[in-house]
């Protein structure tokens, strides 16, 4: 009974609006060789649903004796029966987002959701934590993201970008820039460095972002897994560079991105973000603090120590993200890998490919604000 | 002619389940079951010899019996009866090296299996997301039992190496759960607030000691067509819980704390003896432990009949609730559904017709 009234609803909704999101989610789903059927990401609009959702979902840590309970348990006032769409839009949309809200908050507060082996709390991502990144994403930084098409559709690619601005919020942008404007809603998956995962509440909040460790196991094991990776091979030397030396990127890394798309046959994308570096002009570096506190820098800007946290609040800039044409590695021979002058040389190809990039966006960009 | 399997822990409620399980097997014709102490429980029709594995008897009973299969399961965390820690350390290290040199002598062993642990990787913050057999650890364990199990399997190494004839199958066991297991993650897990620390949310997977038994009576067996069962193999379920998850699944509140006090804590309720809180744990509730199971998969031929997640709503579902139920909650969030569907009180509106 209470699945015949809710059926209206599924339908207004797939009909209306919110296009975008649930095709975005759904192709996630599909995504996943059959980790999970695309099921779950359906969010149960009505709390009547609920109940019948143990079945369907692969919640498989819902025990048998649990279902009696919990469909005893939501004795609700079932909605009247309405027809889709008879111009009710706004208040249904916003019970719809509710009730969504609410099916949310019990699946969270039950624990019946899922993460990958690296810890990737895909639904958390997609309704909390890129909502919170969002508004600094589109309105802070007013990010503009060029060449989302070189990013193919399916398979593992490897994004590799410049780094820079002090703390690490290119990587998140970046993110950001993928997650919502890529046609087939792609999730980017970053390396992080080891800092990020010793401190606290940042390395729970990096995991479920789904990111991980900048090693080769990681990165192979994702790429392989045909998911898109990002990693900033320039590392604390480029998001820990005087603001004397913006733009220029130092030495990317000791190229090991470059045989771990070989060994997968990734291709790599270059990527190049302008307005990161202005975020925090780091004019000095307390060297003695940071070798203090266990961390590779310590910026002083025209604000941060002095300011006290409202220091802390970075430059708003305005942000160009322009993915570039991506560079094949699947035509190498499998041992081309452990060929360090193909490494170093396809290193320079891309290194070169993102500097020419940014000067260019530096050419095009009428000022840092605007 | 069958096989004689020796069995060795089998004081051990998994141990005694594995032994009465093997004994129905058709290729078996006798199973010898050891410990220093005597089982509890039955075991089947098994022959108990009361022996310790840490002095040379255990060579007279493999050269005795003429054992050509030795599941080596007396490689444990926890002492049995309340010994000391110093005990389980002889048992585990000591125990294995005599067994390694019983089995050794002996011409008739053809096989061995032995009952590691994925505490050998350790648990660090550098580690890689999903560690594979070859993983280098980047911390080694520094104490307990992660240390007497790197240590075991550094003997059970060169015993493969002295004695290739010997098929030498190491199986890497993840966090063992079930009805009836008592491990140090179980009884963490029975608490009825769990500690953890503060801005960590561990990743852990776990294996169903109903697969633990499967996966060891595979390995004590000859190879199945396509697989080789000699080597080191990872064992867990599928997937991962995060610990937020388990403790919410369990419905037990959690109780976040900074790590030095947790650090604290831990030796306090250790030299207490309340618990076996040991700093191994902690590191395991910290960063947490993945494991990858192709090589259990493809190389072994087993795949795990529970999952992760079902084997941990299958402990859940062994232990009484908790403080917070999952249906409370998930009750009071229907309610709150409900409240807000009548507050929002739209008019029944006329249907179409």
């Amino acid at each position: 009974m209470a699945d015949a009234k809710v059926i209206p609803f599924d339908d207004d909704r797939s009909r209306g609006g919110a296009g975008a999101r649930p095709s975005r989610r759904r192709s996630t789903g599909s995504r996943r060789s059959g980790a999970e059927p695309a099921v779950v990401r359906e969010v149960q609009p009505l709390p009547a649903r609920v109940a019948a959702a143990p079945e369907g979902g692969p919640e498989t840590g819902e025990s048998p004796q649990d279902r009696p309970a919990l469909q005893a348990g939501p004795s609700l006032p079932s909605p009247p029966a309405r027809e889709p769409g008879e111009g009710e839009g706004v208040r249904g949309g916003l019970e719809r987002r509710v009730a969504s809200g609410l099916s949310f908050l019990r699946r969270r507060l039950t624990g019946e959701y899922d993460v990958d082996d690296f810890g990737y709390d895909a639904e958390l991502t997609d309704q909390v934590l890129m909502s919170l990144l969002r508004p600094v994403y589109e309105k802070y930084f007013r990010v503009d993201v060029k060449g989302i098409e070189n990013i193919p559709k399916a398979g593992g690619a490897l994004i590799v970008a410049n780094h820079s601005g002090t703390l690490p919020l290119d990587g998140l942008m970046m993110q950001v820039a993928v997650h919502d404007h890529h046609p087939a809603g792609r999730h980017l998956r970053l390396l992080a460095a080891d800092l990020v995962f010793v401190l606290p509440v940042v390395n729970e909040l990096a995991r479920k972002l789904g990111h991980t460790l900048a090693c080769t196991e990681d990165a192979e094991r994702l790429l392989g897994q045909g998911e898109l990776v990002g990693v900033m091979p320039e590392g604390f030397k480029g998001i820990g560079k005087p603001f004397s030396e913006r733009y220029k990127l130092q030495r990317f890394g000791r190229g090991g991105f470059v045989s771990t798309a070989l060994r997968q046959g990734a291709p790599i994308i270059p990527c190049s973000i302008v307005g990161a570096e202005e975020i925090y002009p780091m004019i000095g570096n307390a060297k003695t603090l940071a070798r203090l506190l266990g961390f590779p820098y310590f910026p002083l800007t025209p604000t941060f120590p002095w300011l006290g946290p409202l220091g802390a609040i970075p430059l708003p800039t305005k942000w160009t993200i322009q993915f570039g044409e991506p560079i094949p590695t699947d035509g190498y021979p499998p041992e081309a890998a452990e060929d360090p002058m193909l490494m170093f040389n396809l290193t320079d190809q891309v290194r070169e490919q993102i500097q020419h990039t940014l000067y260019k966006l530096l050419v095009q960009r009428r000022s840092v604000f605007f | 002619m069958g096989q004689v399997v020796l069995v060795t822990g089998v004081a051990r409620r998994l141990a005694g389940r594995f032994v009465r399980r093997i004994q129905r097997d058709a290729q078996v014709d006798r199973v010898v079951a050891v410990d220093a102490v005597p089982p509890e429980h039955h075991l089947g029709g098994a022959d108990f010899i009361q022996a310790d594995i840490r002095q040379a008897t255990i060579a007279r009973v493999l050269a005795e019996t003429g054992a050509d299969t030795v599941v080596h399961m007396d490689v444990t965390g926890t002492a049995l009866g309340g010994g000391s820690r110093a005990t389980v350390k002889e048992t585990n290290v000591i125990g294995t090296m005599q067994l390694l040199g019983a089995c050794q002598k002996s011409p008739s062993v053809k096989r061995l299996v032995v009952k590691s642990s994925t505490n050998v990787y350790g648990s660090a913050s550098r580690d890689p997301a999903v560690f594979t057999e070859t993983t280098p650890a980047k911390s080694l364990p520094s104490g307990g039992f992660a240390k007497d199990a790197v240590e075991v399997e550094g003997y059970v190494r060169g015993f493969a190496r002295r004695r290739p004839d010997v098929a030498v199958c190491v199986l890497r066991f993840a966090n063992i759960l079930g009805p009836t297991v008592d491990t140090p993650l179980a009884s963490y897990f029975a608490l009825p607030v769990l500690p953890t620390v503060f801005g960590y949310d561990p990743r852990l997977q776990f294996v169903h000691e109903d697969d633990v038994i499967e996966v060891l009576r595979i390995a004590s067996h000859e190879a199945r067509r396509g697989t080789l069962n000699s080597g080191t193999f990872n064992i867990a379920g599928d997937g991962v819980l995060l610990l937020s998850q388990c403790s919410r699944r369990l419905g037990r509140p959690t109780v976040p704390l900074l790590l030095p006090a947790v650090t604290w804590a831990g030796s306090l309720v250790r030299t207490l003896g309340m618990t076996d809180f040991s700093p191994e744990q902690i590191r395991l509730l910290t960063h947490g432990r993945v494991v990858a199971t192709d090589q259990m998969r493809d190389t072994l031929g087993f795949t795990p009949k529970y999952t992760t997640a079902e084997t941990f709503a299958d402990f859940v579902r062994s232990r009484g609730p908790g403080l917070l139920p999952p249906e409370a909650l998930s009750g009071a969030v229907d309610r709150i559904a409900a409240l807000s569907l009548r507050g929002s009180g739209h008019p029944p509106t006329q249907s179409a017709n």
